[in-house]
């Protein structure tokens, strides 16, 4: 079957143009971009900028730095607590049980959810005067008027949990995918030495899911750092910046100010440190080789 | 072949069916285990679907109710936001961009994924790599070139944009997904066609495409579903309201009915339900075909 012919090159040419076009062309732009002064709003200042935007994000501007950290803070919160929750739900859907099928498309289901509709549902389930904590507290259980979305110190919490609530599935389907993979004759070979359940968790399941672990997390990493919709909409990266991204502030420079040059520094900066973790994430992960 | 393939050991492992009646055995000889599963299974539940349940209730019931069972219903909601705040309209565009992105995701990444998996071609692995490289190319930070050149084609303001731009991004993980269900389906069939004086062509579609089935619905409906979702593209390169989209819809009912959770919960809803059935009779195909080692092929 392997034979040289145009017909691959056929086959993936629009594959190609479109790449090309929507992604490698912007790429290149963005680049281009972040070494201009480029606002719409503002044409006649535009020109050659040289290294201006990068020396202002670097010295000048706090939110870069703030944005940055909250970024790192909430990939790692994220992907972590995702992983356990996610690990744990594989396990148990995993296990033969009644109503197994139904349980399975319930618990996935949040998966299939945008981050604009994840915040309006939460919001409605957190709304002060007619959300859940209003409802407990006419039970008895804490107290009324509770906004936990206005409030600095508990926005972040809120904040995490809703993307729990959208972002475990996505572990815990790739999980169970890999645990389905495992032959069961390596479970009997352990139970007939006498591991017990734990034991053969630790030395028969988590060495065989290590590789789908590593892969995993860092496309959630990836996803969870670019992902935008959700606190865009949920908090606006308020209160007081608090909760804003690096991509949530590069989004905003594009939608709301206008200013496509330190726009596009702030780009190019994001994509550079993105591709320098996951690189080393790759590296001391050692991804592909088996314990 | 394939049906080992694409339906492998998920609820009845095949063949040797000792493991089943062992493992079955296994767990009843432990009865008193079984809350480990019952009990985090019964809050997850909880914590998946009060949410859910939270959208319904505000969705059916009048404005100013607080009945967490609502009766009699009302679709006073529903008729709001379908017909006043214009979702009628956003509907038809995300069915418009979701089948759109279906069909030319699924046709490209057929087209690419037999190109990886039955030829052998210069430039192979510099493709394959461009294809795994762009999965860390963040959307959000292509907002602002995507802009431009949008703008520059007259695609601002149309559908048309809105589903090349989502092609674009989806199309390297579905073709490298699409690649390993044509790699697991057996070459010979295909050549036996091939000598018997069919066309490659002809081959394709009488051996390969039949068996595709299973991974033509899952990327298909995987699509459908990141096309219907997607926010910002549509947020930034459809400002008119007659080309909005659901989630962009929804947005706004954020920001401009913030008191009116009645009229959110309903256009909620219309967003969720269309996607949540999908996903609801397409996810066994996933977790299956991901099992099938589609991922590692």
């Amino acid at each position: 079957m392997r034979t040289k012919t145009w017909a691959p090159y056929a086959l993936i040419a629009p594959t190609l143009v479109l790449m090309a076009v929507f992604l490698v062309y912007p790429i290149g732009s963005v680049v281009y971009y972040s070494l201009q002064r480029y606002n719409v709003t503002q044409p006649w200042k535009n020109g050659f900028a040289g290294l201006d935007n990068f020396k202002q994000m670097l010295f000048d501007d706090p939110l870069f730095w703030q944005s940055l950290a909250f970024s790192a803070k909430w990939v790692f919160v994220e992907v972590a607590l995702q992983l356990l929750l996610g690990l744990i739900l594989a396990l148990i859907v995993n296990e033969t049980f009644i109503g197994r099928g139904i349980a399975r498309a319930m618990v996935f289901s949040p998966w299939a959810v945008s981050g604009v509709l994840t915040t309006g549902i939460w919001i409605l389930l957190l709304n002060p005067s007619t959300g859940i904590f209003q409802v407990l507290s006419e039970w008895g259980i804490g107290s009324p008027g509770t906004s936990v979305l206005g409030n600095p110190d508990t926005v972040f919490d809120a904040l995490v949990v809703t993307e729990l609530w959208r972002g475990v599935p996505f572990f815990a389907i790739l999980l169970l995918a890999d645990l389905q993979s495992i032959p069961k004759d390596l479970y009997e070979a352990a139970s007939v030495d006498g591991a017990s359940r734990w034991r053969r968790f630790t030395s028969v399941t988590l060495p065989h899911l290590k590789d789908a672990i590593i892969l995993s997390t860092l496309l959630r990493a990836v996803w969870e750092f670019n992902n935008v919709d959700l606190i865009y909409t949920l908090t606006g990266g308020g209160p007081a910046n608090q909760t804003t991204t690096l991509p949530l502030y590069v989004a905003r420079q594009a939608v709301d100010s206008h200013n496509f040059g330190y726009g596009s520094a702030l780009t190019v900066a994001g994509f550079l440190i993105l591709l320098f973790f996951s690189i080393l994430y790759l590296r001391v992960s050692k991804f592909g080789s088996r314990a | 072949m394939t049906e080992t393939l694409i339906r492998p050991p998920v609820d009845t492992p095949p063949p040797p069916r000792q493991p089943t009646k062992r493992r079955r055995r296994a767990v009843a000889e432990e009865p008193g285990k079984r809350w480990l599963i019952h009990v985090p299974l019964v809050l997850y539940l909880l914590f998946t679907l009060i949410p859910f349940y939270w959208m319904l209730v505000f969705a059916v019931r009048p404005t100013g109710s607080t009945q967490l069972v609502p009766w009699p219903v009302t679709f006073e909601h529903f008729d709001t936001v379908w017909n006043d705040i214009g979702f009628g309209i956003f509907f038809y565009n995300s069915v418009v961009m979701g089948l759109g992105v279906l069909v030319f995701v699924t046709v490209l990444s057929v087209m690419g994924g037999y190109a990886l998996a039955r030829f052998k071609f210069r430039g192979q692995r510099l493709f394959l790599l461009a294809m795994l490289c762009s999965q860390f190319i963040p959307g959000a930070m292509m907002l602002i070139p995507l802009f431009v050149i949008f703008k520059g084609m007259g695609l601002l303001n149309t559908l048309t944009g809105l589903i090349v731009a989502e092609v674009a991004f989806q199309l390297p993980l579905s073709l490298i997904l699409m690649s390993g269900f044509i790699r697991n389906i057996s070459v010979e069939l295909e050549e036996a066609a091939m000598v018997d004086g069919c066309s490659r062509l002809r081959a394709f579609f009488a051996v390969v495409l039949p068996q595709l089935k299973p991974a033509l619905v899952a990327v298909g409906s995987f699509a459908f579903i990141g096309a219907w979702n997607n926010f910002l593209f549509a947020l930034m390169f459809a400002t008119r309201q007659d080309k909005f989209t659901l989630p962009v819809g929804l947005s706004y009912a954020l920001g401009e009915f913030n008191t009116d959770f009645g009229a959110l919960a309903a256009g909620g809803v219309v967003a969720a339900v269309p996607v949540v059935l999908v996903f609801a009779v397409v996810q066994r195909f996933l977790v299956q075909g991901l099992s099938a080692g589609a991922v590692k092929g």
